[in-house]
């Protein structure tokens, strides 16, 4: 009962913000949905530590929700310990056609295997939403671009990166040659390999950076 | 001491090199090694740890070493050339231990109910990136500790604000947050709150004071924390880009521009006049005055002449102060808005040193994370693949030695295209000129209405000979740069941006210079005002029924055209240039037009909601994503800056020399029998001295100061001082900067030097 009625409370949220367009202050949520997906200081906390309003957090609920509706509980004030697995979350349509997507669940995820908590997505889209810094972006790109998750992007990484850009349409040459010269371009301490610092540096030097690793929920 | 960096991966690879080939770089297995390797590793490091150069690794080591120093001096570190031990010890470097790992030490502190002890440095396993099941995490334990104290600290001192924008900025995971915040906001409030009990109506202004701390400080920035669209924006950016989602971004900054525009004239100007109307309307409704203005609207709340010279309800509101301060307050405001928007897009476009020809920087920033549909994912790949391949190829080539000829006869091209385009505009300006100052001697009048045409529709005769110049140029210059086929697309569309500016400004210069001058000597014109008011309004709805016109019939036709006999299989690609600038022209004519007409900005908010539907809608239509590149950021603070310099600038100087010189019509309007519009403000500020003596006060100090040219003076000379401090002080770290990196390379030489003699002293 429950269940539907959140159901049927979220499709009328989501209707009215249709109608409306615009969400001015976050406070419009009735209680009797609170109580029923998330406590006051849950909410209270995700949003202190995220860059979402009340509203987008239980929208992403919803989204988290409906990628499985069995195993997600509607009810978080018992904090539930519920996980869904690498292959649903990528399966998003934001993520789908993404080349990085595996790597990106990977990179929030605490067991590196993409098995995400509703705090572990939260996390991910509050720190690919357009109001997260440039220093916190930049870390989790580093992250996510390191293949093997040695904490430098070495050469196979940039070659796996490359390739994923490009869809493997450049030759195997033009890698190596791409993959050399980045290196080249980017590392400063000489030991040919990106370290974080190195990524940092080259990043600060990229002005489209922060609109390009964004993605809207 | 902390183990960073996996040791137990780096020894199979040593173990795989048992083969005896000298290989150059290995390949790392993905994730799941590391489980297997964490059973092995404590056998491992137990056999390596104290075999500091055993004969068979050293010789190994030696051989592969002193290759590669013979090779390449000592450029080239390979990691498997090394003993276990100098493999260690550079694994244990601080360089290494990077923040990326502060998240597992503080979630195993969090979570840990042992003591915590210090291990022994030597053993210990390293702490692998994404592996939970590690044998001993007492070595995490001591750092970890430190390291929750210290995050918690420094967020003590700090207010609440600073203390959660800091917190949402930790690259911790969201549970470690939770945990600090819990902490450190619970030491805060602890000194707050007395006791334990906290009543009901404590929790109700708590709850209030946070929704309202909330609200105010996500209203801060103001627009873009509105929510507006917020689906159709990311269909857009889901389909096509960033590029064209920054003119839909822009669109919506103009719409809440023109939002309070409208709200500050609405609330002050037009509500009053409109509960208190002077006299009633005299002409009859007809459908043509939508789009001429006259009749019905000429003597309405829209246009400068309704409003009152005297005072409403009694003796309380003086509408010629409440005009002049009203105008005076929304450009106040908009340049404010305007001035930070621009600092804030200046700021986070920030370039200090080198340009981004850069290859390193395509490759890790250019993948849009927003475009999710299929064929323009494949787009955005095929455009990268196509820049990093003109990118490799100019490497390689080098520069292209182009013979004499060949640079000639591309001055020739140029200098014909910017000659073609110059004398077009040229002419455009002229005809405009001339046809205001009807000097073709066409009796518009008879014609038109000899064809059985409502009365006044040749007015539109003007407005619809602008907008079609500014349908028709930017076409030719379009044709132009592709004529010109520039090496570069940032220097086409800078160079087409440019010249759709200059006919931009040309013919809006040529209409002020007609406004400010003809108008008001013209005296057959009894409101002057209204008159300027009304071809502003007529040209804003010409300039959009033709952009409705060009958008349904012009994109759709271009799309068949090319489809059909270009026998292109792509569709056409929306042009952000041209239309950003579109949308410039017409905010220009609106700020210029809130003086004669307070209702262009309602006008101005409808069009630009229409605009964006029906543009949306011709998008997804007609046209697709595009392949080349497009800087967005870069090209965002262009058009904002071009909204504050030519447009917003020529507005002010516009508004200021009518106010300042400009005789206002003796029969209407609220400045009626003055000399100039200006000296009304004056009275007004005399009448409200005289009403609250206070103000006296405040007007000496305005006679004093600002009047004063003395004090002009100081004070400019004083910014241009700042100004010039500010400046090198920027060019200081500028140095700084490029210092700093070089000392970086220079400390790498080093390190790879003391590693090589470090090798060598361990033989």
């Amino acid at each position: 009962m429950i269940l539907h009625r959140c159901v049927i409370v979220s499709i009328l949220c989501k209707f009215r913000l249709h109608l409306k367009g615009f969400v001015i202050m976050s406070s419009a949520i009735k209680p009797s949905i609170q109580s029923i997906c998330f406590s006051h200081a849950v909410f209270l906390s995700l949003q202190d530590c995220t860059f979402f309003t009340r509203k987008e957090i239980l929208r992403l609920h919803g989204r988290y929700h409906e990628l499985a509706p069995h195993l997600v509980p509607m009810d978080y004030t018992n904090e539930p310990d519920c996980k869904l697995p690498l292959a649903l979350i990528v399966n998003m349509p934001e993520l789908k056609e993404n080349p990085f997507r595996n790597r990106i669940v990977e990179s929030f995820s605490e067991d590196g295997m993409g098995n995400l908590s509703f705090n572990e997505f939260v996390d991910m889209f509050s720190v690919l939403s357009e109001m997260a810094p440039r220093e916190l972006k930049a870390i989790y790109a580093f992250k996510i671009y390191d293949f093997n998750v040695d904490n430098y992007l070495c050469k196979e990484d940039l070659e796996k990166t490359l390739n994923k850009l490009t869809k493997e349409e450049l030759t195997p040459e033009e890698v190596e040659l791409v993959c050399e010269k980045t290196i080249e371009e980017a590392d400063l301490d000489g030991d040919h390999k990106l370290s974080f610092a190195d990524f940092e540096n080259m990043i600060s030097r990229a002005p489209d950076f922060l609109s390009t690793f964004h993605i809207r929920i | 001491m902390d183990y960073n960096v996996d040791i137990c991966e780096t020894d199979i690879d040593y173990e795989n090199l048992a083969d005896g080939e000298p290989a150059q770089d290995f390949s790392f297995n993905p994730i799941n090694e590391p489980e297997t390797s964490t059973q092995n590793c404590p056998e491992i490091l137990e056999m390596e740890v104290f075999k500091e150069c055993t004969d068979v690794q050293s010789s190994r080591s030696s051989s592969t070493s002193d290759e590669s120093l013979d090779r390449e001096e000592i450029s080239h570190l390979q990691r498997h050339g090394w003993s276990a031990a100098t493999v260690k010890v550079l694994a244990s470097m601080p360089s290494r231990t990077a923040e990326l790992n502060k998240s597992r030490r503080v979630r195993y502190q969090a979570s840990s109910h042992e003591s915590p002890h210090c291990p022994r440095p030597v053993q210990g396993a390293s702490v692998l990136a994404d592996v939970e099941e590690i044998n001993t995490e007492a070595s995490n334990f001591c750092a970890a500790e430190n390291n929750m104290d210290q995050l918690v600290s420094s967020l003590q001192g700090l207010s609440v604000h600073e203390g959660t924008r800091k917190l949402r900025a930790m690259p911790l995971s969201l549970a470690d947050k939770i945990e600090i915040r819990k902490v450190a906001f619970s030491l805060k409030t602890e000194s707050s709150f007395i006791g334990r009990n906290i009543p009901c109506y404590t929790h109700l202004s708590m709850y209030i004071s946070t929704t309202w701390r909330h609200c105010l400080f996500s209203c801060l920035p103001v627009f873009s924390s509105f929510k507006l669209w917020h689906s159709a924006l990311k269909t857009l950016s889901g389909r096509y880009g960033t590029g064209v989602l920054s003119y839909f971004l822009f669109l919506r900054t103009l719409l809440f521009l023109n939002l309070l525009l409208f709200v500050i004239t609405g609330l002050f100007l037009i509500f009053p006049q409109a509960i208190y109307p002077p006299r009633s309307s005299k002409a009859n409704f007809s459908g043509i005055e939508l789009l001429t203005g006259t009749g019905y609207f000429s003597d309405s709340l829209m246009f400068y002449g309704y409003y009152s010279n005297g005072t409403l309800h009694g003796d309380q509101y003086r509408m010629p102060a409440a005009y002049f301060f009203t105008i005076g307050f929304t450009l106040f405001i908009i340049c404010i808005i305007l001035v930070y928007r621009l600092s804030k897009s200046f700021g986070k476009n920030f370039q200090v040193l080198k340009s981004n020809e850069n290859l390193a920087v395509k490759v890790f920033s250019c993948w849009d994370f927003k475009v999710s549909k299929k064929i323009s994912v494949r787009l955005q790949s095929e455009k990268i693949s196509t820049q990093l391949k003109e990118q490799l190829s100019e490497m390689i080539k080098g520069e292209d030695k182009k013979t004499c000829m060949q640079q000639l006869r591309r001055l020739i091209v140029h200098l014909l295209a910017w000659i073609a385009c110059l004398i077009s505009i040229f002419l455009g300006t002229i005809g405009v000129h001339y046809l205001s100052e009807n000097k073709f001697n066409f009796n518009f009048k008879a014609m038109l209405q000899a064809h059985n045409l409502p009365k006044d529709t040749e007015l539109l005769v003007l407005s619809a000979v602008v907008s079609g110049i500014n349908l028709l140029l930017p076409g030719f210059f379009n044709l132009c740069v592709w004529a010109e086929k520039y090496e570069s697309p940032g220097t086409r569309v800078y160079v087409s941006v440019f010249r759709n500016l200059l006919l931009k400004v040309s013919v809006i210069g040529v209409l002020c210079y007609r406004w400010l001058e003809r108008i008001p000597d013209n005296s057959t014109l009894e409101c002057w005002e209204s008159f300027v008011g009304q071809e502003l309004y007529r040209l804003l709805v010409m300039d959009f029924i033709v952009t409705v016109v060009y958008t349904f019939l012009g994109e759709f036709l271009w799309r068949v055209f090319s489809q059909t006999i270009l026998q292109k299989k792509r569709k056409p690609v929306f042009d952000i240039a041209r239309n950003v600038l579109e949308l410039i022209y017409g905010q220009t004519l609106t700020w210029i037009g809130v003086l004669f007409a307070p209702l262009l900005p309602a006008v101005q908010l409808i069009k630009l909601i229409v605009l964006f539907y029906m543009k949306k809608r011709s998008l997804i239509l007609n046209c697709q994503a595009s392949r080349k590149p497009w800087r967005a950021t870069q090209m965002t603070t262009l058009f904002i800056c071009i909204l504050w310099f030519p447009s917003f600038l020529g507005t002010v100087v516009t508004i200021i020399y009518t106010v300042w010189t400009i005789k206002p019509s003796e029969n209407c309007g609220p400045f009626r029998n003055l000399k100039t519009m200006f000296e009304g403000g004056q009275m007004s500020t005399r009448h409200l001295e005289d009403a609250h003596p206070i103000l006296k006060w405040l007007s000496w100090v305005y006679d004093c100061l600002v009047e004063n040219p003395v004090f002009l003076f100081l004070a400019s000379g004083v910014f241009l001082m700042v100004i010039y401090f500010q400046a090198q002080v920027v060019d200081g770290q500028r140095k700084i900067i490029s210092r700093l990196e070089k000392q970086i390379e220079n400390e790498g030489k080093d390190k790879k030097f003391l590693i090589a003699k470090l090798q060598d002293l361990c033989k």
